[in-house]
């Protein structure tokens, strides 16, 4: 069981580095993008927020938002291709348990979540200077994160039909729900309504969870921060087993 | 006696209501080089797809090698080897990755899966293509591809759906060989075909589905022995005449030299050339028109009878 899920991801790194042009380059791009425009031109006339200078405050978001992006992009990829091009068959013929097939996936869109997480981060040191307020803290909530965004990637392939579909949920649903998280703001700053539907939001807790590890300031108990996703890992991973042993999509 | 293969009422409906398969019993002993023919939509693939497990049937049970596919299914998936009908791998993977990878779902760790990819590779004479990906082959090549890939676990049944499709002559003449040389080695090789002529020489053993429903199954000789009639083509020396005739059998003439005689079950060739040695017409050559198992095939599944 251990090589078939060595093997399972090992394929995946190797397909995201084949790739990394289209992989690993355009978050880069972009976050330096967002970095300059928003931290760099704007950042000066918004000031503080938490006690610090608005360049810093958006780094966590940013890395953050990248680490989900691409987490949920490999998994949903990878694996509706292997369904569009039948090599999910391949997997299907073979003695591999559902839940190693599913933590295959997973540990692929992990390791590319942490790739460009560091790819992103090292460019954005050539913006600002990075400290680390408590690696484990940020170690805990970048898996977390990435585990959970992985893993929703994952049911959103078995469910796609049309390359339409694995669009339509990172575009209508992830990035509001990431921008809305406190990505580029505290939460402290909304109307008490809007910071109560701000509550709703999973996102919010794991950037300000991760934003603790990095800068030592957040707006809620940490426990809450690994609390929610790890019960949204936890009903995530029920979910994908489910599909995975119901053969939805994947048998017929 | 353990069958490589057996299976019980095997049925398969499918959400639109199509009956793919209806009770199907299926044996294959071990060792054996099987055919199961079918015409287009006879329920071959579906067959194919439960006992490896890539579709649920709606109700029965297969067996591999005496284990229940349903309560031992990952041992089961250990003993098949499947070479399926469409091409399902990765096209942008290398084709030796491919392999290498597909042992290691198989739990073969890679270096040796690298020897075997290697062995199965030149067997299959893509050895020099293993760096490039499927995109860049040929259908025959993508074929030989899979069939490597197939035998990357060392299987007990390899399972071929339409293996020779769109493979040229020559190649098609040398997979046969390989597939040959792994039943005589001791490989049970079930095989779906269109190409009815290389099953009736390949093949011990039979099976012939229609509308999901097994029409025939025995061995190839018994089941030839049902032919009611065979069509044969005579090059004939002399110049035909119309009015050739021969008791009990059809005659039309083709051309001045070429008589095609087709000929019931009690009637011998032999008899055929006396007959048109007593009208002045003697044989160069005899071929067959027709392949038997082509004419039994369409009268078992013909929707006319």
């Amino acid at each position: 069981m251990w090589i078939a899920y060595q093997t399972i991801v090992v394929k995946e790194i190797l397909r995201f580095a084949r790739i990394w042009v289209q992989t690993i380059v355009p978050p880069v791009v972009t976050t330096s993008l967002y970095l300059l425009i928003f931290g760099g031109l704007m950042g000066e006339r918004i000031g503080h927020m938490q006690g610090i200078d608005y360049l810093h405050f958006i780094v966590p978001g940013i890395i953050l938002m990248t680490v989900i992006m691409q987490s949920y992009a490999n998994t949903v990829s990878s694996f509706f291709m292997t369904k569009y091009n039948h090599s999910f068959e391949e997997l299907l013929v073979s003695p591999i348990p559902n839940w190693i097939i599913l933590l295959g996936f997973v540990s692929g869109g992990v390791v590319r979540g942490l790739c460009v997480g560091l790819a992103v981060t090292f460019s954005i040191s050539f913006f600002v200077e990075i400290s680390i307020y408590s690696y484990s803290i940020l170690a805990l909530s970048f898996l977390l994160t990435s585990v959970m965004f992985a893993l929703a990637g994952f049911i959103n392939a078995i469910f796609a039909k049309s390359f339409d579909d694995i669009s339509i949920v990172p575009t209508f649903v992830l990035l509001p729900l990431t921008y809305l998280g406190g990505m580029f703001y505290s939460i402290d700053i909304l109307p008490s309504f809007w910071r109560s539907l701000s509550a709703f939001n999973p996102i919010y807790y794991m950037m300000d969870g991760f934003r603790l590890g990095m800068l030592g300031v957040g707006s809620t108990d940490l426990y809450l921060a690994f609390i929610v996703p790890l019960l949204m890992i936890v009903m995530l991973v029920a979910v994908a087993l489910y599909l995975l042993k119901k053969g939805v999509n994947t048998k017929t | 006696m353990t069958h490589a293969l057996s299976t019980n009422a095997l049925s398969k409906t499918y959400s639109n209501g199509f009956e793919a398969l209806k009770a199907v019993d299926l044996k294959v002993e071990k060792g054996d080089f099987f055919a199961l023919l079918g015409s287009n939509g006879a329920g071959k693939t579906t067959a194919i797809g439960i006992i490896c497990g890539l579709i649920t049937p709606t109700s029965g049970s297969v067996e591999i090698d005496g284990l229940n596919q349903g309560k031992n299914i990952n041992e089961v998936k250990r003993k098949i080897g499947l070479m399926p009908q469409e091409f399902n791998f990765n096209p942008h993977e290398p084709n030796i990755e491919i392999l290498i990878n597909q042992a290691g779902y198989f739990g073969i760790n890679r270096k040796e899966a690298t020897l075997r990819a290697e062995v199965l590779l030149k067997k299959v004479n893509l050895w020099d293509r293993r760096l490039e990906v499927p995109q860049s082959l040929s259908g025959g090549m993508k074929r030989r591809l899979m069939l490597a890939r197939a035998l990357m676990h060392n299987p007990e049944i390899l399972i071929l759906d339409e293996p020779t499709a769109g493979v040229d002559v020559e190649i098609r003449r040398s997979m046969w060989r390989f597939l040959k040389q792994l039943n005589q080695e001791g490989l049970t090789i079930i095989l779906t075909t269109h190409y009815l002529e290389e099953a009736e020489s390949m093949c011990r053993n039979i099976a012939i589905l229609n509308e999901g429903e097994i029409v025939a199954q025995s061995s190839m000789k018994a089941l030839l022995k049902k032919a009611k009639h065979q069509v044969l083509i005579f090059e004939c020396v002399e110049s035909l005449s119309n009015s050739i005739k021969i008791k009990n059998c059809e005659c039309e003439v083709l051309d001045a030299h070429t008589l095609q005689v087709t000929l019931p079950e009690s009637t011998t060739i032999s008899a055929v050339i006396t007959k048109l040695l007593l009208q002045n017409v003697s044989v160069a050559n005899i071929r067959s028109a027709q392949n038997r198992l082509e004419n039994l095939f369409l009268s078992l599944t013909s929707k006319d009878e």
